[in-house]
């Protein structure tokens, strides 16, 4: 497959006024992605499916991530006044990455055998009524897998056939895997008592009943 | 001829159903409780605490690091330190579990426990008939519960556990160089140079 | 929470029409003894005739993910098990893949033998099963379900005395193997495998000719080639529709491309293509067990490099696969250097397989659905993990 470089010139060449990033990847995987912008994406996907040298024509994975605001601490070397003297000074710079909600996709072709090539598309913020442009029309393989984001993350995808919950109840409130997400402390559980479960158990459930005795009964000899 | 095929499943029914009568390898069941398979030697159920000689208090090998608390993923063990320190097998000093309680009911015998111990003091037990009359305290295995003696480990685990007497002793015998042979100090005789 | 949640969080969409007093409204599960295991499907028919079908899942979640980014690395280990839980070997490959992939990791050449053995063995006894389910579903009342668990018991025992455990192996970890196996264990092996074809003829006299077989399972549930791609179905279900993707040739993960193997393809996409997919890749894993049998050198089965305890792999992310008896079975991590996973997600081939099923079930009867639904190969801890 052609490196993300030539995907990401074509592809801009293809939809004009796309605007596509390449997010590298640190880790050994090399496993590097593009970040679609939110208003091309259908149209940037639909390319990369159809193009004859590509046809990554499967949706392997959908998955929704959650950034939570980060602060990264860097350390910068910069040319500072010491005692009148130009010197390279060793400094902490902070950098504030706001949060936002992403959905990441992987892709693979079945008709040439290659892959994957990740896509990411992301939120603005992580307010409640985030929202991206679903792949479903293209991809049927994310039509259950961009439900389980929406219903896990809180996502809105537009363009999605039957937007609703799947793995949680239907008046389930609450969006589980965010960073965020602060578990109900009154689950119907036997708690291990230790520690702070046992204080948690105690404030909501009532005290063990006493045993009825039925341990004493034995076989009959 | 329609139905053959059924007809030729009906055959392979009839030849097992005589089979079983003859061939050891049609009949598979096993009476429990009155028979019951033997368990192979890896089999693993819920882990216990092991103590050399016969004391269960003096000889556990747990001193309490709690890397074995920090590890299991399900969080079903919880230790207490002591505050004293009693001799450990080599005579080193060591802190021992004050409290050491597992939770059979959320355990799941992964065995991690077993792994990460730097002191072989935690193995795994083979036993699975455990019902209790009661699901709280009564799943909810103790010290005293727990320990069980090296022996006992033999029996069940007798590969597994020569090696572990192998390595601890190895370990032993690097941090006693200088003791003298046995056979030197008993006999009265000037030593030789054996 | 706010409104804009409320409003879509109503109760599915009604399926009939309150005009229209002639749709029945069905709800299959989730407690039903042919729908592998807590599933409900609500199904709209006109006489018995499907005219639609939503699955609604999710009663076995478990929050599998969460889970995984408060536990270690090391400690997902165990939670993988019980993803699919028939085939706890492949499960913990693939997650052990991934780890690999994200930090690096070497595996060593016995390792990867052993991998490939237990794999093949899974996915004989998960294809022998499934089989036997599928027949029970069309009511053949437990009998070939009871020749394919005599046939799995010996593999369950041969898991048992390697790992300890006959489910929950809980036997890879990254860069290598837990245990090794020893001589004895390989000839226990070998005899079960060798036993395995007279296991297969037999089963193959029982099921491949039965009429009622034939006539409920051929042309019920077609697919088409394009259909699949496009909905991402893998597994035994694409090759039935005639599409030659199978990840151990196409990734050639492992030492796969040392052993020669074929590939079974189907003509029609129909149930009975389906089967017979299982029932051929049987006879395959049977060869490729064979040879890593002769192939399988000695040596160390851990990589020594990989600490066990505080293990942090560098910050990226990956997403490694493996060709599971189900499917592709992925996981996708994302590492920021700290002994947690930041983000673990798992692809699940039965979930993903399951987009088809309205399409598969439109048109047919209520008793073919138990038939589609068998022949897709759920299992519930993968589907809602």
């Amino acid at each position: 497959m052609e490196s993300l470089e030539q995907v990401k010139a074509r592809a801009e060449l293809a939809v004009p006024g796309a605007r596509i990033d390449i997010v590298p990847n640190s880790g050994p995987s090399q496993q590097a992605s593009l970040l679609l912008d939110n208003e091309h994406a259908t149209a940037v996907v639909r390319f990369l499916c159809d193009d004859p040298a590509l046809r990554l024509d499967s949706c392997s994975n959908a998955t929704g991530v959650d950034w939570l605001d980060r602060t990264v601490k860097k350390k910068v070397k910069v040319k500072k006044l010491v005692d009148g003297v130009e010197k390279e000074v060793e400094e902490t710079q902070e950098e504030f990455f706001p949060g936002y909600l992403e959905a990441v996709y992987h892709l693979y072709s079945i008709a040439h055998k290659h892959g994957p090539l990740v896509i990411r598309l992301r939120t603005p913020d992580r307010a409640e009524g985030a929202r991206l442009p679903s792949l479903t029309p293209i991809y049927r393989s994310a039509e259950f897998q961009e439900r389980e984001i929406f219903d896990l993350y809180g996502i809105r995808f537009d363009g999605h056939p039957d937007l609703r919950r799947i793995l949680m109840w239907d008046e389930f409130v609450d969006y589980p895997m965010r960073k965020d997400y602060r578990e109900p402390d009154d689950y119907e559980y036997e708690p291990t008592p230790h520690d702070d479960i046992l204080e948690k158990a105690k404030e909501h459930h009532s005290a063990r009943p006493q045993l009825d005795g039925a341990e004493n009964i034995t076989a009959q000899q | 001829m329609i139905g053959s095929g059924i007809l030729k499943g009906m055959a392979v029914t009839a030849r097992n159903f005589i089979g079983s009568y003859f061939e050891a390898d049609r009949l598979i069941t096993v009476q429990y409780p009155e028979e019951r398979s033997p368990l192979p030697e890896n089999y693993r159920n819920f882990p216990f605490l092991i103590y050399d000689t016969d004391d269960a208090e003096a000889g556990l090998r747990c001193v309490a690091c709690k890397i074995c608390e920090k590890e299991c993923p399900p969080q079903c063990i919880y230790i207490t330190k002591s505050n004293d320190k009693k001799p450990d097998y080599l005579g080193k000093p060591q802190f021992y579990p004050a409290v050491f309680d597992i939770d059979i009911s959320v355990c799941m015998s992964c065995q991690i426990c077993v792994e990460v111990c730097p002191f072989e003091a935690i193995k795994m037990d083979k036993v699975f008939e455990l019902s209790r009359r009661e699901r709280f305290d009564a799943l909810l295995f103790r010290k005293r519960e727990l320990a069980k003696s090296n022996t006992y480990y033999h029996r069940i685990h007798p590969v597994e556990a020569a090696e572990v007497d192998a390595k601890l002793a190895e370990a032993a015998a690097k941090k006693r160089p200088a003791e003298p042979a046995p056979s030197a100090v008993a006999t009265p005789s000037p030593r030789t140079s054996a | 929470m706010t409104t804009a949640s409320h409003e879509l969080a109503q109760s599915p969409p009604r399926m009939t029409s309150r005009l229209d007093g002639e749709l029945l409204e069905v709800s299959m599960g989730p407690q039903h003894p042919s729908t592998h295991g807590v599933f409900r499907m609500n199904v709209a028919l006109d006489g018995e005739i499907v005219v639609k079908l939503k699955p609604v899942f999710g009663y076995l979640h478990r929050n599998h993910e969460k889970i995984g980014e408060s536990t270690s690395y090391l400690g997902s280990m165990p939670y993988t098990d019980r993803l699919d839980y028939f085939c706890s070997m492949t499960n913990n490959w693939a997650y052990a893949l991934s780890v690999e992939k994200l930090a690096d990791i070497e595996v060593p050449e016995r390792a990867e033998y052993l991998r490939v053995i237990l794999a093949e063995l899974t996915r004989l006894q998960n294809h022998a099963s499934l089989l036997g389910f599928l027949l029970s579903d069309m009511g053949a009342w437990g009998t070939p379900l009871m020749y394919a668990f005599r046939e799995r018991e010996k593999i369950l025992d041969l898991f048992e005395s390697l790992s300890g455990s006959r489910m929950m192996c809980d036997y890879m970890r990254f860069g290598g193997c837990r245990v090794d196996a020893g001589p004895d264990w390989m000839e226990r092996a070998k005899k079960v495998v060798d036993a395995f074809p007279r296991f297969l003829d037999e089963f193959e006299k029982l099921i491949v000719s039965n009429e009622i077989l034939i006539v409920r399972t051929q042309e019920v549930g077609k697919m088409s080639a394009e259909l699949a791609i496009n909905a991402g179905i893998t597994g035994p279900m694409l090759r039935a529709c005639g599409v030659n993707y199978d990840l151990r040739k196409v990734d050639g993960y492992g030492v796969y491309p040392r052993f020669k193997f074929r590939v079974p393809l189907g003509d029609h996409g129909d149930c009975y293509d389906r089967l017979m997919m299982r029932a051929l890749e049987m006879r395959e894993s049977i060869g490729i067990l064979k040879q890593a049998f002769e192939q399988l050198p000695a040596g160390p089965i851990m990589n020594p490099k990989v600490k066990l305890r505080a293990f942090r792999p560098p910050v990226g992310e990956a997403y490694g696969r493996i060709e599971g008896p189900k499917g592709e079975l992925g996981f996708y991590l994302i590492s920021d250097g700290s002994p947690n996973p930041y983000r673990y997600r798992v692809r699940p081939p039965s979930f993903i397989n399951l987009t088809v099923l309205e399409d598969l079930c439109l048109g047919h009867t209520v008793a073919d659905v138990m038939v589609i639904l068998g022949s897709i190969d759920i299992v519930m801890g993968e589907v809602d993990r």
